[in-house]
């Protein structure tokens, strides 16, 4: 998948887990959790859908790379990579 | 100890999503039983609601939370509403939530293994939320973190029996001033689990009809089982002397209530104990049977339980002349943990209106559940409607009877 399939994958997941919020302005470079309503259940359902639906493998300790959609799909890139949309 | 009484009913039930939607088809014989299909079990019938979830809930909590929590809570917010109460002013602390529940965890369970299957049962594909949706306080639970209610929340097990559990355990609660204000009641989400419906059908109990509105007949001489339904009634109960004070409409104070254990059988009823269990509800109530207005019985709609359950009510009831019968489940079914208490709110509007609705769907009453004054085809006109007996028994044998009277200085 490329770096812009990817970003379609993550703003599908987040349209799912966040079905109030208008992701239409979402800031590429402006953490989650500032512009929406999540919570720490809110990072492992992301975590959970992309295991479910890509079978990437998201390590604890490297939640914190889920901050932003640029920081998130940077992180992803590499894994994602061989994935054929 | 202190009087209480009931002073807001919210509830959703397959033929209504108000008191007076709800009333108004029972007094009309308006059924709400439809054709149905549930993963793995196929074809049957069911009772289904259609209130609207998203007027109390976000999508978002829809999502997290159970069917459980959804009917729970639009029936709690319905009801505040219609207490009259002031919610912004009240004293959430002071909020007791007491929610009856026949089982609880099934449905997310069964949903969940299902899941799952998709991915050779993996269990790194099991949903962290389980555990939330599954522990046996859910709705009650969710009620409180929608409604910033602080005060103690928990579920009673009960079987069929857990609404008028509910009930007497919010009443408890405020005679023991652990609340202010008790959210009381019983709900089901039972039909979103094939498991149950593949239980009773196993068992030889489960309803099955040519046209559905017609497959829950308890006491027709041709009913053959149990119709399963969803549904839920929660009412606001206040002390006597709180709901005075605030000059709140008051539909009823509970009078009486008992709840006792056939310790016989695990499915089979047991008469001789859910007539003792009516007879220490009249005696809490300081009543005579001659005294009740109206009966509501439990009746499934299954071959021998209803006949066992009307053999209980002829021992208990006898030279009554003025005591009346009905049955709700005809209507809407078997709604479970919701059973006792949105059948109770049925007819709780007797006392305005004086009557005693219907049963439905007794087309040629089995003589074995022949009992006076059993209101079959219409309405009828009671002369007056002063006490309300509601009879609710579940498996296990677990029986409970609440008597509510029309509030009186």
């Amino acid at each position: 998948m490329t770096k812009e399939e990817i970003r379609e994958a993550v703003l599908e997941i987040l349209s799912d887990i966040e079905p109030d919020e208008d992701l239409t302005g979402l800031k590429d470079d402006v953490s989650f959790r500032d512009q929406m309503d999540l919570d720490s259940m809110s990072f492992l359902d992301i975590v959970m859908e992309l295991r479910r639906r890509y079978k990437v493998e998201i390590p604890e300790e490297e939640y914190t790379a889920l901050n932003s959609m640029n920081s998130t799909v940077e992180y992803l890139a590499p894994k994602m990579a061989d994935i054929v949309k | 100890m202190e009087r209480v009484v009931i002073t807001g009913i919210g509830l959703t039930a397959p033929n209504g999503n108000t008191l007076g939607e709800f009333r108004q088809a029972l007094l009309e014989g308006r059924g709400g039983i439809q054709d149905y299909e549930i993963r793995y079990f196929g074809k049957t019938h069911a009772g289904l609601c259609n209130y609207d979830a998203q007027k109390y809930q976000t999508k978002k909590e829809l999502r997290r939370g159970t069917r459980a929590g959804s009917i729970a809570i639009y029936c709690s917010h319905e009801a505040v509403n219609d207490s009259g109460l002031d919610w912004d002013s009240v004293d959430r602390s002071r909020v007791g939530v007491y929610i009856g529940v026949t089982e609880h965890g099934n449905v997310e369970t069964e949903n969940e293994v299902y899941n799952i299957s998709k991915f050779d049962y993996d269990t790194s594909m099991w949903t962290h939320f389980h555990n939330p949706r599954t522990v046996a306080n859910n709705p009650a639970g969710e009620v409180t973190v929608n409604m910033k209610i602080s005060g103690p929340h928990y579920c009673l097990g009960a079987a069929c029996a857990a609404g008028n559990t509910g009930l007497i355990q919010g009443m408890q609660m405020l005679q023991l001033q652990e609340c202010d204000v008790a959210l009381a009641g019983g709900i089901s989400e039972s039909v979103h689990t094939f498991g149950i419906f593949a239980a009773f059908n196993n068992q030889g109990a489960l309803a099955s009809h040519a046209e559905s509105v017609k497959a829950s007949r308890p006491l027709d001489k041709n009913r053959n089982g149990i119709v399963v339904s969803e549904g839920g009634c929660m009412y606001v109960l206040e002390r006597l002397s709180d709901a005075q004070a605030r000059g709140a409409k008051i539909y009823g104070e509970i009078v009486g209530y008992n709840i006792n254990s056939d310790a016989t059988d695990f499915v089979l009823p047991n008469p001789e104990r859910q007539a003792e269990c009516i007879v220490n509800a009249l005696k809490k109530a300081n009543l005579q049977p001659q005294d009740i207005d109206i009966v509501n019985l439990h009746a499934t709609g299954t071959h021998s339980g209803d006949i066992q359950e009307c053999s209980g009510l002829r021992k208990v009831f006898v030279d009554c002349p003025k005591t009346h019968f009905n049955a709700t489940k005809g209507f809407i079914g078997h709604a479970m943990g919701a059973a006792g208490a949105l059948e109770l709110a049925g007819n709780l509007p007797a006392f305005e209106d004086g009557m005693c609705h219907a049963c439905l769907n007794i087309d040629e009453l089995d003589e074995e559940c022949a009992l006076p004054n059993l209101v079959i085809d219409a309405p009828k006109k009671l002369e007056n409607a002063r006490y309300i007996l509601n009879t609710s028994f579940g498996m296990l044998g677990i029986n409970s009877v609440v008597i509510i009277k029309k509030f009186e200085e």
